[in-house]
């Protein structure tokens, strides 16, 4: 509980302080009065002079131009010449609806996203169980796990795009080894997407471990000793004591994976042997974050940009809707 | 913050038939599980290890051979003898010292304002009362949710009316607030700085940029320097804004030189590894060093109270 600073201070005015002793000069008296209410005035607006800068920033960096972008979905506005901006109304977003390209990758990033976040995060809890466990090294291991978030994306998707290779890649030469044929990961429709996912999968399955680690330490002990009296084995402890306790800790990193994935941008950019940004040949890994760079910045329409920029925040908004939705309703049911 | 403290002491609980043989050593007993991991556990963690850090490893391998080799199978999987050329090819190809020096000064900038800007908000927040902090603090964890690609045609459309293109000011800037920074230090600060102590040092008569100086700020620092490394990683790695808005080779960030290097027609691989690796090498030296205390941040950050 935030402690009430104010009534540390003398009272001011009024009949409060009866017992004054009379010895006090004039003067005294309003050169106190002067510091009291300096003091209240710090103590009543110093909070927000703390929280002000961050608002100011982001009414500047965030806010405004949220607003703005929808503004300028509204317009045909080119990035040759960004502030000639001539009204269209609703004609970018209606355009969206008749787009192949646009359903298209939302396709794409719908499906990345599933194969990216799903595993991840079920090998993260699977890993953050084990770590849960008493181990040696165990600094060693958290650390280590953490090395692939400390590599950037552009570092790493221009590794994996190697690794990746067709005819001398190391993953392809490993499938030969086991007696696969080579697989075109550039141009496979399913298979390109599988390695886009394997590239934010390898990034993020070590930080989300650490994130559920640290919620699975909060649990407390007692809770896993009556289970254990109970007769629930490991594997019954886990479903039934730690998922639980988990719940909200996975919704968040769900949320969050969901959002990232959602943005997707540099790994399918950098993973594309044609230098472009229309995600492969056949635009089979563009994400919606890429197509948006690619009408905005590539065909330098910056006000469909803007639309697209648009509709992915609504997308997200059901998305978070129905995420909210779902974890109402699994409480509801346990 | 300590998470563990809830539980009894280890020997409460019976061991895993499994190995049930092996002692507990002092470093097994910090790990504040209840139960020792069998070798099927050490077996997977050491897996994940190995896939956790093969491609950064190969990464070098790959930049210490030259391309014909790397175009044989199979591939190789031990150094070669050209790492050192590669790494002052691709230095002075992709013009990385400038870019390292833009790199630095940007996220160096952006963290050192961050964390000064959350720990004051961040004590805002955890400490004091005023009218609207419920609402604003709502504010403050809604902003977490505001995709970049929202802001960046406006933000671009901004820097290219005050001419500001290709200049470091126009990575900088959007770059200050961080809503995740002002949330991290709140939950820090509602544990680690008592009341009372702020109701000492205002009853001697500390005003309020003296409590966040002599009071806070000590109180915060490893919770600081916590988030300043992680947001310097964050910065530091940052894509999408620097490469839009320093389109110009002049004045690029590692990460958009790197991309450029890949992004060449007929591309050197052994080069654009040279590249890659010398990228992440300064990040992978901050993680030898404090990795302990960024995942240990992680994890803080990731309970909430």
């Amino acid at each position: 509980m935030p402690t009430r600073h104010d009534s540390a201070a003398p009272p001011t005015e009024g009949g409060a302080a009866p017992a004054r002793p009379p010895v006090e000069s004039a003067a005294e008296e309003r050169r106190r009065a002067r510091l009291s209410r300096r003091w209240q005035r710090d103590v009543r607006w110093s909070p927000y002079a703390f929280v002000s800068p961050f608002f100011l920033l982001f009414v500047a960096f965030g806010l405004f131009p949220l607003l703005y972008t929808g503004w300028a979905s509204l317009h045909a506005v080119e990035l040759t010449a960004p502030t000639d901006m001539s009204w269209v109304g609703l004609r970018n977003f209606t355009r969206i609806f008749d787009d192949e390209f646009f359903w298209n990758a939302a396709r794409n990033t719908l499906i990345i996203g599933v194969i990216s976040t799903v595993p991840q995060l079920m090998m993260a809890l699977g890993i953050a169980h084990i770590l849960n466990y008493k181990l040696r090294a165990s600094t060693f291991y958290r650390v280590v796990m953490l090395a692939p978030y400390a590599t950037s994306i552009a570092a790493a998707t221009l590794v994996f795009v190697l690794l990746f290779g067709r005819d001398y890649g190391m993953i392809n030469w490993g499938l030969g080894l086991l007696g696969f044929d080579h697989i075109d990961w550039q141009n496979g429709e399913w298979y390109s997407k599988i390695a886009v996912s394997t590239i934010v999968i390898w990034r993020w399955t070590g930080y989300n471990a650490l994130i559920y680690l640290a919620a699975m330490q909060a649990i407390p002990q007692d809770l896993y000793e009556s289970a254990a009296l109970d007769g629930a084995s490991r594997w019954k402890q886990f479903l039934h004591v730690t998922l639980p306790s988990l719940r909200p800790t996975i919704l968040f990193t769900v949320v969050v994976s969901t959002i990232g994935a959602s943005q997707l941008f540099a790994e399918p950019l950098l993973f594309d042997a044609n230098k472009g940004a229309s995600g492969g040949s056949q635009h089979q890994f563009q994400t919606l974050g890429l197509y948006l760079y690619e009408q905005g910045w590539v065909n330098q329409h910056l006000g469909r940009a803007s639309a697209i920029a648009w509709t992915m925040f609504l997308i997200l908004i059901v998305v978070g809707i129905v995420n909210y939705v779902i974890s109402r309703r699994l409480r509801a049911s346990s | 913050m300590t998470t563990t403290m809830t539980k009894p002491p280890a020997d409460a609980v019976p061991e895993p038939p499994k190995n049930g043989g092996r002692r507990r050593g002092p470093k097994a007993a910090r790990a504040g599980g209840q139960h020792h991991a069998g070798p099927v556990a050490y077996i997977i963690l050491i897996v994940f290890t190995l896939v956790s850090i093969f491609p950064l490893f190969w990464t070098a391998v790959a930049a210490s051979r030259d391309n014909a080799r790397l175009a044989d199978t199979p591939p190789p999987f031990w150094f070669g003898a050209n790492l050192f050329e590669k790494l002052e090819v691709a230095w002075s190809d992709a013009n990385l010292g400038e870019a390292f020096l833009n790199t630095t000064i940007v996220a160096g900038v952006s963290s050192l304002t961050i964390v000064f800007l959350s720990t004051i908000a961040g004590f805002a927040f955890a400490k004091l009362r005023f009218r609207g902090r419920g609402a604003l603090m709502l504010i403050v964890i809604g902003t977490m949710m505001v995709p970049p690609q929202l802001q960046v045609i406006p933000l671009y459309m901004m820097v290219a009316k005050l001419d500001w293109t290709d200049q470091l000011q126009a990575v900088i800037l959007p770059s200050l607030v961080s809503a995740f920074g002002v949330f991290f230090m709140r939950q820090y600060l509602l544990q680690a700085l008592p009341d009372e102590i702020i109701e000492a040092a205002r009853v001697d008569g500390a005003g309020s940029w003296r409590v966040i100086w002599h009071v806070v700020f000590p109180a915060a620092r490893p919770a600081m320097a916590v988030l300043g490394m992680l947001m310097f990683v964050q910065t530091w790695n940052d894509f999408l804004w620097p490469f839009l808005v320093l389109t110009q080779l002049g004045n690029p960030t590692v990460q958009v030189a790197v991309a450029g290097l890949g992004r060449g027609y007929t591309p050197d691989q052994a080069l654009i590894m040279a590249g890659a690796l010398l990228s992440t090498l300064p990040l992978l030296l901050v993680f030898a060093i404090f990795g302990k205390q960024i995942v240990g941040g992680i994890m803080q950050g990731a309970v909430k109270g």
